[in-house]
C-alpha cells in the first residue's frame, strides 16, 4: 500500500532525509513580484502547511516546486537533485524536470481529472504510460487505491458523473498511484461544497498519519493545526512567520499573522 | 413496381442508368469511387496539416505564427475554384520543371494524387482553425495535470489533448468532410474524372441531362446521409464521459 521498497531506497530513506529544499525562490509576473525570496526545507515525513491570505503567493510557491510556474530566481532541490534552470527559470533539461515531476504527486484545487477517462483509467494513466508499469499490475494497484479512498464502486465511472468530493478523492488516488516521494496539495478543499470537505480531509489526514511527506496549501486552519508538523505563514511573497503549529496558531508573534488568524477563525 | 415504372415512363431512364452498357451506371459509380478516394485523401491530408497548423498557431514562434496566419487567411479568402486552378497548374508545372531539371521528360500527373494535394491544402486551412478552437476549448487544468505528472509533450498531445479536444472538433470536422465530398466536383474543371464530370459526359452523350444530374444528386445525398450516420457514432464515442445535455446529467 505504501511506496514500494525499491523506490524508497532509490531516493534514500531514513528520518531527516531531505525531500524538498527551496532556497531564495523568487517569482515575478511582469512587474508584480509574487514571491520575494522564499526558503524552506521539507524532510521525509514532514507535513508542511502553507497558509496565508489571498495573493500571498502560497499557490505560486507550490506550483514553482514542480515548475508549473517557472521561477524567476532561486534554487529548487528535489530528493537531493538540484533542478538546473536557465536565467529565465525554465529548467535547462526538460527530461530532468519531467523525471522529478514523476515523484511529486500534485493534487489540484479543481481536481483536473481527465474527463475522457474513467476513474480507473485516470489512476493508471501515468503509471502505465509515463512510468512503464505493466498494465495488469497498475490496474491492480489502482483498484486498491480507489478502495482506499472509498471509490471501489466508481472505478468505471467518468469524472463528470461524480461529486466534487469524489473527484478530489480520485485525484488523490491518481497522485498516490505514482508512489510519490512528496505530495503537493494546492488548496484541495477550496472548490468543494462544505459538506464534502470532510471526506477529502479525512483521506489527507490518513496520509499524514502514515508518514507521507507533504506540502499542503490550505485555508483549513483547524486542519493545518491538526496534521502539520511545520506551518509557514506567507505574506506578500515572503515568509512572515513559521514554526510548529502550536507556536504559530496559539502564540503568533507577527501582528499580521495575528490579524490573519482572527479573520479566518 | 414494374407497373409503376411503366406508367411514369421511367423505363428508358432506368435503362440509361443500368450498370452494364448501354447503361452509364458503371461510369457514374467509377466517378463516385474517384470522388470518394479524393475526398478521403484530402480530408486526411487536411487533418494532418490542420493538426500541425493548430499547434503551430498556438505554440509556435512569431515566424511560424505569421506564416500560418497568411496560409489560413489566403486559402480561406480565395474561392476554391480559383485555388484549385492555381494549385493544380502550379503544382504540375513545378513537378515538370523539377523533372526536367533532373533530366526526365514530362511527367504524367496522377489525377487522384493531384486532387488530394490540391483539396488537402484547402481543407488544411479550415482544419487548422477547427482544431485550434478545439484545443483552446480543452480545460487547461487537464493539460496542466498531465504536465505536473511528468508527461513529455508528444505523449501529452496523444494521450490528453487530442482525445479531450475530439468532442469539440467533431461537429466542425463533419462539416469539413461533407465539404470535401462536394469540392471534388470542382476538380471537373481540370479534367479529372470524378462523379460530376462522369455525369456530364454521360448526360452529354445521351442528351438525358435531367436523368443523369438527378441521379448524381441522389448519389451525393446518399454519401451525405451515410456520413451523417458515421459521424453520429464518432461523436458519441468522442463525447464519452460527458453528461448528455438532453437527459440533464447522469
Amino acid at each position: 500500500m505504501n511506496s514500494s521498497p525499491a523506490r524508497e531506497t532509490a531516493s534514500g530513506t531514513g528520518a531527516g532525509t531531505e525531500a524538498i529544499r527551496i532556497e531564495g525562490l523568487r517569482k515575478c509576473f511582469g512587474e508584480l513580484e509574487v514571491l520575494r525570496g522564499v526558503s524552506l526545507t521539507a524532510h521525509k515525513g514532514d507535513v508542511v502547511a502553507i497558509i496565508g491570505g489571498s495573493g500571498s503567493g502560497k499557490s505560486t510557491l507550490l506550483r514553482c516546486v514542480n515548475f508549473l510556474e517557472t521561477p524567476s530566481g532561486g534554487r529548487i532541490v528535489i530528493n537531493g537533485e538540484d533542478i538546473k534552470m536557465r536565467a529565465d527559470g525554465t529548467p535547462t533539461h526538460r527530461k530532468q524536470i519531467e523525471k522529478a515531476r514523476t515523484r511529486l504527486g500534485m493534487v489540484f484545487q479543481s481536481f483536473n481529472l481527465w474527463t475522457h477517462r474513467t476513474l480507473l483509467e485516470n489512476v493508471i494513466e501515468v503509471p502505465v504510460h509515463v512510468l512503464g508499469v505493466p498494465r495488469a499490475e497498475a490496474i491492480e494497484r489502482a483498484r486498491t487505491l480507489l478502495a482506499r479512498v472509498g471509490l471501489s464502486e466508481k472505478a468505471d465511472t467518468y469524472p463528470a458523473f461524480l461529486s466534487g468530493g469524489q473527484q478530489q478523492r480520485a485525484a488523490i488516488a491518481r497522485a498516490l498511484a505514482i508512489e510519490p516521494s512528496v505530495m503537493l496539495f494546492d488548496e484541495p478543499t477550496s472548490a468543494l461544497d462544505p459538506e464534502l470537505v470532510g471526506e477529502v480531509l479525512s483521506v489527507i489526514r490518513d496520509l499524514a498519519a502514515e508518514g507521507r511527506t507533504m506540502l499542503l496549501v490550505t485555508h483549513e486552519m483547524k486542519f493545518a493545526r491538526e496534521v502539520a508538523s511545520h506551518v509557514i505563514y506567507l505574506h506578500n511573497g515572503i515568509i512572515e512567520e513559521e514554526g510548529p503549529p502550536e507556536a504559530v496558531f496559539s502564540a503568533p508573534k507577527s501582528e499580521r499573522l495575528k490579524q490573519f488568524l482572527q479573520t479566518v477563525a | 413496381m414494374s407497373h409503376l415504372v411503366e406508367t411514369l415512363g421511367l423505363a428508358s431512364s432506368l435503362q440509361l442508368l443500368s450498370l452494364s452498357p448501354p447503361g452509364w451506371g458503371a461510369n457514374l459509380l467509377r466517378g463516385l469511387v474517384n470522388s470518394l478516394q479524393i475526398a478521403f485523401g484530402a480530408f486526411g491530408f487536411g487533418l494532418v496539416i490542420g493538426l500541425f497548423g493548430a499547434y503551430g498557431k498556438l505554440y509556435g514562434g512569431p515566424v511560424v505564427r505569421d506564416l500560418l496566419a497568411v496560409y489560413t487567411t489566403v486559402i480561406r479568402a480565395v474561392p476554391e475554384l480559383v485555388l484549385i486552378l492555381i494549385l493544380y497548374y502550379i503544382g504540375t508545372d513545378l513537378i515538370n520543371q523539377m523533372a526536367a531539371a533532373l533530366g526526365y521528360g514530362r511527367v504524367e500527373i496522377n489525377g487522384v494524387v493531384a486532387g488530394i494535394w490540391v483539396l488537402g491544402i484547402v481543407q488544411g486551412a479550415y482544419a487548422t482553425e477547427i482544431l485550434r478552437g478545439a484545443i483552446l476549448a480543452v480545460p487547461p487544468g487537464q493539460i496542466e495535470a498531465a504536465r505536473a505528472y511528468g508527461m513529455p509533450p508528444f505523449m501529452l498531445m496523444r494521450r490528453v489533448t487530442i482525445p479531450a479536444m475530439m468532442s469539440f472538433a467533431i461537429p466542425g470536422l463533419a462539416n469539413l468532410w461533407l465539404i470535401a465530398t462536394k469540392d471534388t466536383a470542382l476538380l471537373a474543371v481540370v479534367g479529372f474524372n470524378e462523379l460530376t464530370l462522369e455525369t456530364k459526359q454521360a448526360a452529354g452523350s445521351t442528351r438525358a441531362y435531367f436523368t443523369f444530374f438527378l441521379a448524381a444528386g441522389a448519389i451525393y445525398l446518399a454519401v451525405t446521409l451515410i456520413s451523417g450516420v458515421a459521424f453520429k457514432r464518432i461523436e458519441r464515442w468522442a463525447r464519452k464521459g460527458q453528461p448528455s445535455l438532453r437527459s440533464g446529467g447522469a
